[in-house]
């Protein structure tokens, strides 16, 4: 009761505080020779307050304060502890909460470490940043406000839904939120920088941090993210090209393709246009992702809120900031400071170009996957849903030549170069295709596209292996992220075309069999653990090399809210995993079985784990230079 | 000129953007993930099993008629235990028996027929296993008994001599 009013006041004052920012940056503005200590402490105050107010929030949680709206509908005595703080931000108004917190955070380690910039810049780059956070404290306060008060006041909640209720997913949202809202630093900062006409190399060199540590936190979250798909929604698959998973997917091409630019720009001066349109859009591309997925237009796993007030809100906001940053865009940015003079077609610059391209391809294909449906139904009230084929016939395709410019790419130098120990490069290409030939000579379907995909993937991961152990050996940074990248895209092929699944409806003491494994429904336990009853089936799984496994999938059914998930049973060793789910069939003693055997999976999981830490690296470098 | 040009055209793509998700957030709607159970007949595209053709599945529900829409394959051990049930189901005048082969290969399905007869009025071809996801199916062997475009009742599992008199009370 009583964190619920000190929550909801902190929350009401850091709103006068970013009005408060507002007036101090613009009388800055004006005399700027240094920085107003006032804007450093209130842009301190604000964060502080922010944090209270979260606090207050996880608080109630904690003590089950059901007075709380929020709290009511999202938490329940009997829910483990663990959950209950990870419950603050599994719901929507927490999950903004969240948001709000990580702006102010981010705005202040901004402020603390651009010393060495003009003032101009740094309270320009405040005020754009103090118009995002003041946006969030109107929509949080107005349509979404985490304290709000019930009475009379229930005896129990109504519970976190079961599916949230997992460590994985406990993180996934406050990695992937330092992802999107670090994005939000990028934004701010080069609107500011494009105003003022300061887009330089110091520039570049400056947001470089920032754009590697929110594009390792994004690439993190997605991790989460898709691991917890895998093995809670009992899909059976990482990735569905679902409209949420797409919208986690958008902000990291574009980010992805920012962070090459940048390093363009950090060499050369040229491509600012590219930069400042990809800064505006990762951020948009962010804010739309909380848009599509919060006002209920889309559908999927992470609708918490329908509510229309919010999504208009959502919407209305969105568009200013693009309206805004379209204007900033076209009214100060002076083109001419571009000089594609001495563009040369054998260059690392030309590479990195040609691959943004393919990029922003690959983002409009998702972009265009994502939000069609909702065009149609507006525009004929037709349903339809776009599934993998789209995806994977636009940018399968793409990826081939997208893989080789990234394994030659690099060796390339800047500005102006020859290819350099061609014979060594080109036998390796040779020996990529023999032996994806080797690989793939088995399988009669789509013979040529899969060797040709297999061999360019293996082209990439043959080059980069090769340069971890080369002498003149100097970027690690971006050989570990491409090697990791050239892992993943061999472990999602391998995947795809070597998995295999079994679905088949069984009784207990029944078995199944066919060519590929022989399934035995062994038996039926049953378990109680703190906020729900399972049922767990044992089963035992012969393949076709006489290997026994015993797999034991769970049915959870949980008390509050009164929903039942299934856990799959995953055994994961180096080479597979053997995935096994089961669902209840209604009313019949029947349960529908699925058993899958997938090829590379924890493979997928490690290359974007590499991936990031490529970023990582650089970012660490980055930190020593200075 | 040209440069006032794309700043406008851009805004005003930007403004049919907005218009668009404005006019979406009318119709919105939740959805959480679980098995589809929908009632009605879905509409979708499928492929005849012995002609090729592709058609709508309404195409075939068409008629007032009851209909059985039966999930099998020939690698699906239940599938054989159920055979005899449809085949006696087939000699019913009033009930016409759609058949779903999933999963499966044409040469095997059709060795599968020849050997146990062939109960069914229609088959649709799926084997990628899509169709069947459509219908909210769990698996094979399955079956929907379907009147007036609508999903009467769900067997899940292979028949038994209980549904089977059901099936029949239905019908009559």
């Amino acid at each position: 009761m009583l964190f619920s009013v000190i929550g909801n006041y902190s929350l009401i004052l850091g709103f006068f505080f970013g009005l408060f920012l507002f007036y101090f940056s613009a009388i800055n503005f004006r005399n700027s020779q240094v920085l107003d200590t006032k804007i450093l402490s209130f842009t301190f105050l604000q964060f502080f307050l922010v944090v209270i107010s979260f606090l207050c929030l996880v608080l109630s949680f904690v003590m089950s304060d059901f007075s709380n709206e929020t709290v009511f509908n999202n938490s329940h005595t009997t829910k483990p502890i663990f959950y209950k703080i990870a419950g603050t931000w599994g719901n929507h108004e927490g999950s903004l909460l969240l948001w709000l917190l990580v702006l102010t955070l981010f705005i202040l380690i901004f402020l603390i470490r651009t010393k060495n910039q003009t003032v101009k810049y740094r309270v320009l780059t405040l005020v754009f940043q103090q118009i995002i956070i003041i946006g969030f404290f109107i929509f949080l306060i107005k349509t979404s406000n985490p304290f709000n008060h019930i009475y009379p006041i229930p005896t129990e909640g109504l519970g976190l839904n079961p599916i949230l209720q997992d460590p994985a997913l406990a993180i996934h949202p406050p990695i992937l939120y330092l992802g999107y809202v670090g994005s939000s630093i990028i934004f701010s900062s080069v609107l500011a920088a494009t105003t003022l006409n300061i887009i330089s190399k110091k520039w570049a060199s400056h947001i470089k941090k920032w754009v590697l540590s929110s594009w390792i936190f994004l690439t993190l979250g997605i991790l989460l993210g898709s691991i917890w798909a895998y093995y809670e929604l009992g899909w059976g698959g990482f990735w569905f090209w679902d409209p949420v998973e797409n919208v986690s997917l958008m902000p990291w091409l574009a980010l992805t393709t920012l962070l090459h630019c940048i390093l363009v720009l950090e060499k050369k001066l040229i491509l600012t246009s590219w930069v400042i349109i990809l800064s505006i859009s990762t951020f948009t591309l962010s804010m739309s992702g909380t848009f599509l997925v919060r006002s209920g237009i889309l559908n999927s796993v992470h609708t918490f809120a329908n509510d229309p007030e919010r999504g208009l809100f959502i919407l209305i906001f969105l568009f200013s900031l693009i309206f805004l940053s379209l204007f900033i865009f076209f009214f100060f940015h002076k083109t001419s400071k571009d000089n594609p003079g001495n563009f040369f077609l054998m260059s690392k610059e030309t590479a990195i170009i040609i691959n943004n391209w393919f990029m922003m391809y690959f983002l409009s294909v998702v972009l265009i996957g994502t939000i069609y449906p909702i065009f149609l139904d507006v525009l004929s009230s037709q349903k339809i849903s776009v599934g993998p084929p789209f995806y994977h016939k636009l940018i399968i395709p793409f990826l081939i030549p997208f893989l080789l410019i990234m394994a030659i790419g690099p060796k390339l130098k800047w500005i102006k170069s020859n290819l350099e120990d061609k014979i060594y490069l080109f036998s390796l290409l040779i020996i990529s295709i023999l032996l994806s030939i080797f690989i793939i000579k088995n399988f009669s379907s789509n013979f040529l596209i899969n060797t040709i995909l297999i061999s360019s993937a293996l082209y990439l991961f043959f080059i980069t292996l090769r340069d971890f152990f080369s002498k003149e050996f100097k970027n690690l940074a971006q050989n570990t992220a491409h090697f990791g990248f050239s892992l993943l895209i061999l472990s999602i092929l391998f995947n795809s075309l070597f998995s295999s699944e079994i679905i088949t409806n069984l009784k207990v003491g029944q078995t199944f069999e066919d060519t590929k494994a022989k399934i035995v429904f062994e038996s039926l336990n049953k378990k109680e653990g703190e906020n729900y009853k399972s049922i767990i089936g044992n089963f035992i799984v012969q393949d076709s090399k006489g290997k026994i496994q015993n797999l034991s999938p769970e049915l959870r059914i949980y008390n509050q809210p009164n929903i039942t998930t299934s856990e799959a049973d995953i055994k994961t060793t180096l080479l597979s995993d053997k995935f096994m789910v089961i669902n209840i069939v209604q009313n019949q003693e029947f349960f529908n079985v699925r058993y899958q055997v997938k090829p590379f999976m924890l493979w997928i999981w490690i290359s974007v784990i590499l991936i990031s830490f490529g970023g990582l690296i650089s970012f660490v470098k980055k930190e020593y230079e200075k | 000129m040209k440069n006032k040009i794309l700043p406008f055209s851009i805004f005003f793509i930007f403004i049919i953007i907005f218009i668009v998700f404005y006019r979406g957030l009318q119709n919105t709607n939740i959805y959480t993930p679980e098995s589809k159970t929908s009632f009605e007949v879905p509409s979708v595209s499928v492929k005849l099993f012995n002609s090729d053709e592709i058609i709508n599945t309404l195409e075939i529900f068409n008629s007032d008629k009851f209909y059985l829409l039966n999930i099998w394959s020939s690698w699906c051990v239940p599938c054989k235990q159920e055979h005899p049930i449809l085949m006696e189901l087939s000699q019913n005048n009033d009930l016409e028996i759609i058949g779903i082969n999933y999963k499966d290969t044409k040469k095997n399905a059709n060795d599968f027929l020849k050997d146990l007869g062939n109960p069914y009025d229609n088959i649709i071809f799926d084997n990628k296993g899509t169709n069947a996801i459509e219908w909210g199916a769990y698996g094979v062997p399955e079956s929907f008994l379907i009147n007036n475009n609508k999903i009467i009742k769900k067997y899940i599992g292979p028949l038994s001599k209980g549904s089977l008199q059901e099936i029949k009370l239905f019908i009559k």
